[in-house]
């Protein structure tokens, strides 16, 4: 026989509006969809993280110019918590930083930080270390180029 | 597993509390049961609209969400917000000049979105003070006032700010006539021969939103109380209800109620632009105060403006026109086609309907009833198209649906009635808990309605929630209005004391709304882009701070040289430039409430320290896990104790202990 639930008011409120129709709830499919769906999504790549940039070519020498843009916006946005040294202050210290990650990986992550902090094992590594999640400080492209060319200069490539 | 047929007939417990809660009337079914899934919004999920609602005395206005009547913002307009630092903070304090100088607390009425083509185009809402006359243009971009203009020569400004259907003005008409002019100090008693109203219209630029006012109506002594512009066909003129056409100046609650009709005032404002183009206006020397804020320094400034024109319509003929309406008319609503001007008086017990084509003949072939100080007034069937009988007791506001139906609330009946304007039958009836004072459709004053619902504005609603002392909260009710017949689906309080009130689809304006404040763009002239600019300077006996926050600390955090009898500024820019990172500021002692800085913002907060000593200063709005560490001290010395200003962040080397 069949079961009927006539349920009035918030109730049905909360159960028709939740998504989970009872459908759903009772299929044993239910909990192996998204796995599914996972295995045929793109892999993540934690060397580039997620973003816009996926392939940035890197000259060999150094445009000065645009590493001197970068210090700018580093002296307005980024060195309240990042030291040029090793040394952490809010986030970790800048000394290296060219040479621990690719290029990909950093722009990737002061232009899209929320979502590299939610979804990068190395982001997450960092945030147990500092505690404070690094803001989106809304770099645009250009701006984002010339805070990279700046941490190579801070990283000795002329 | 089996189960017999059963069913389970659940109420949820919100539903039976409303079943017991509501004591008059049909009250016991007034709530059915789908009401709750009809304004419920699930986690995460937006409201539909925006419900823009005055807060009375309370001088703000608020933002309620629909159909869920969540709370969700409150603007401060014409009253100072701790909350926000508006009023306190040195950046905002000129938002509330006049000419009567810094007034902290006003009486906000009324709500206007602005239109395009007679419709909401989701840039700005108006609001007005009504107790120091004043108008305010509020920008949806970023919920926040950006301009108060003053208006002279006015007195309660309760007519106000009610628009054309291009924003091309906005009106402010006195509900208070007073004396005007170089001699004010008149015996009261002389309201007949001395007193005047005043109709100001002001206008707004189409690009800036910039107010100022084109020109105002002087007007024969009696009260304005609501108005709204034509649209389509009546464009160009404008309806004011008015109330003591006795002209009484005491005991206005006998001596205003006696004559059988008032008047609706049809102004024709176009004629009144030819007028002032050809030059009739005078110029009258009138002080008043112009505010604004600007988003780009981040600093609000006034002005001072000393004279405005005057268009006497006793004069200039053919301009204003009174109509009678019965008694005491409080609404005074054009329906979406712009033919129909629904009067509401609030003591009769029939609705009058007026023609816009009707009124038009009746002025060419001059079906006057005499004037009223130097105003003709129409024949009151001359301008009539019939009259709803029967509809309730104490009719005060119509809006419409667009599907050819008016909503009038009735205040002493307590019900919303919905009646057809062509055929003037009632349609249906609803009770409201209890004595509703204005009511709203999206979109419902416009030439476009969005009806899905109307909502109710209630002013005495004892017993309706828990108790809260002698002020009770005041409550809004909605009612789906999507079929045949009203459906009461919520109730929720309301901050102060809602009179008018607007609302929108969510969607024109939840996509403009600002994020945060480009800091390259930021030009206020203390800002500090980067903790590399953070310094404290000396001049005189004022020291600046330029300080920095982002999460979480402020640069500089430990602060020297501060002698009493010094006024301290703290400048504190937010470096953050993200969406929903504001941080506060707040230093003990400081008698000037708080500050509370957006991503990319500069605010300032002037401290003057009573006493030699040091002062903690901290973070008041929770950015981080390190919020509670976003802090710092500012020391202060006695003027004989030589200690040179000195700043720093993260400098540990530790001075001696002080016997």
């Amino acid at each position: 026989m069949k079961k009927m639930f006539l349920i009035l008011g918030m109730a049905t409120g909360l159960f028709a509006c939740s998504g989970n129709s009872s459908k759903q709830a009772e299929s044993t499919a239910e909990t192996t969809t998204p796995a599914a769906t996972e295995e045929k999504a793109p892999a993540y790549d934690p060397e580039r993280g997620s973003g816009k940039f996926t392939n940035v070519t890197v000259s060999p020498t150094l445009d000065k110019a645009l590493a001197d843009a970068g210090n700018k916006v580093y002296d307005v946005k980024c060195a309240s918590c990042h030291k040029l040294s090793d040394e952490k202050l809010v986030g970790p210290g800048w000394k290296g930083v060219t040479t621990r990650h690719k290029p990909e990986w950093i722009l990737n992550f002061v232009t899209n930080t929320d979502e590299m902090i939610d979804k990068d094992a190395k982001a997450q590594a960092m945030l147990e270390l500092c505690m404070v999640r690094m803001p989106n400080q809304n770099l645009t492209d250009e701006e984002a180029h010339s805070v990279y060319e700046f941490m190579r200069k801070n990283d000795g490539v002329k | 597993m089996k189960l017999k047929n059963q069913i389970f007939l659940l109420l949820p417990l919100v539903a039976a509390s409303w079943l017991q809660g509501c004591k008059p009337k049909t009250a016991a079914n007034a709530v059915s049961g789908d009401a709750a899934i009809k304004a419920y919004v699930p986690p995460g999920k937006y409201d539909e609209f925006y419900n823009f609602v005055s807060g009375g005395f309370s001088g703000q206005m608020s933002v309620y969400g629909l159909p869920s009547g969540r709370l969700l913002r409150v603007i401060p307009v014409f009253s100072v917000d701790p909350e926000k630092g508006y009023g306190y903070s040195e950046n905002t304090k000129a938002m509330l000049n006049t000419s009567n100088g810094f007034i902290p607390w006003d009486d906000l009425h009324h709500t206007e979105l602005s239109q395009t083509n007679g419709e909401i185009d989701g840039r700005w809402i108006f609001a007005n003070a009504n107790n120091t006359p004043r108008v305010a243009r509020v920008d949806l971009k970023n919920f926040r006032t950006a301009e108060i203009l003053e208006l002279p020569n006015s007195a309660g400004n309760h007519s106000s700010p009610f628009i054309t259907e291009n924003t091309e003005y906005v009106i402010a008409g006195t509900r208070f006539s007073v004396p005007i002019g170089d001699n004010q100090d008149v015996p009261i008693s002389s309201y007949k021969q001395n007193f005047k109203g005043s109709l100001s219209f002001i206008s707004v630029d189409p690009t800036s939103g910039k107010m100022s006012i084109a020109f105002q109506l002087r007007t024969p002594g009696v009260n304005f109380d609501l108005s709204h512009a034509g649209k389509g066909p009546s464009h160009g003129w404008f309806f004011f209800s008015c109330y003591n056409s006795e002209q009484a100046n005491t005991l206005l609650e006998v001596n205003a109620s006696q004559r059988d009709k008032d008047f609706i005032l049809a102004v024709n404002w176009k004629k009144a632009e030819e007028y002032l183009k050809a030059g009739k206006g005078e110029k009258k020397v009138s002080k008043y105060t112009r505010n604004w804020y600007d988003e780009k320094t981040h600093n609000s400034n006034s002005e001072t403006l000393n004279e405005v024109t005057v268009l006497d319509p006793a004069v200039l003929k053919d301009i204003c026109y009174f109509i009678p309406c019965p008694k005491s008319p409080h609404g005074c609503d054009v329906d979406p086609s712009g033919e129909y001007i629904v009067g509401s008086g609030k003591l009769a017990a029939l609705l009058p309907v007026f023609s816009y084509t009707k009124i038009q003949k009746a002025i060419s072939d001059k079906a006057y009833d005499g004037e009223f100080e130097g105003i003709p007034v129409i024949k009151y069937e001359a301008a009539l198209y019939g009259e709803v009988q029967k509809p309730g007791l104490g009719p005060l506001h119509t809006e419409f649906d667009g599907k050819g139906n008016a909503y009038t609330s009735f205040f002493v009946s307590s019900e919303i009635v919905k009646w057809n304007i062509k055929d003037l039958k009632v349609l249906d009836r609803v009770p409201t808990y209890y004595s509703i004072g204005h009511l709203c459709i999206p979109g419902g004053d416009t030439r476009k309605p969005n009806a899905k619902y109307v909502i109710a504005y209630n002013k005495i609603t004892k017993d309706r929630y828990l108790p809260t002392g002698p002020e009770l909260a005041q409550s809004a009710q909605l009612y789906d209005i999507s079929g045949d017949k009203m459906q009461l689906i919520l109730d929720f309080p309301t901050i102060g004391e809602p009179h008018y009130a607007q609302a929108l689809s969510a969607d024109l304006i939840s996509k403009n709304s600002t994020k945060f404040f480009p800091i390259n763009e930021n030009a206020n002239p203390y800002v500090s882009k980067g903790e590399k600019e953070a310094k404290v300077v000396r001049e005189g006996n004022k020291v600046h701070v330029y300080a920095t926050s982002i999460r979480s600390h402020f640069a500089p955090d430990n602060i020297e040289g501060v002698k009493l009898g010094d006024e301290v500024y703290f400048h504190i820019t937010n470096l953050e430039q993200d969406w929903d990172l504001p941080h506060g500021f707040a230093v003990k002692g400081a008698n000037n409430a708080e500050l509370l800085i957006m991503p990319g913002e500069t605010q300032t907060l002037k401290w003057v320290p009573e006493k030699a000593g040091v002062y903690p200063f901290y973070c008041t709005d929770f950015c981080s896990a390190l919020h509670q560490e976003m802090s710092g001290y500012i020391r202060v010395s006695a003027p004989g104790n030589n200690v040179p200003i000195s700043f720093s962040l993260g400098k540990t080397n530790e001075a001696k202990e002080v016997k």
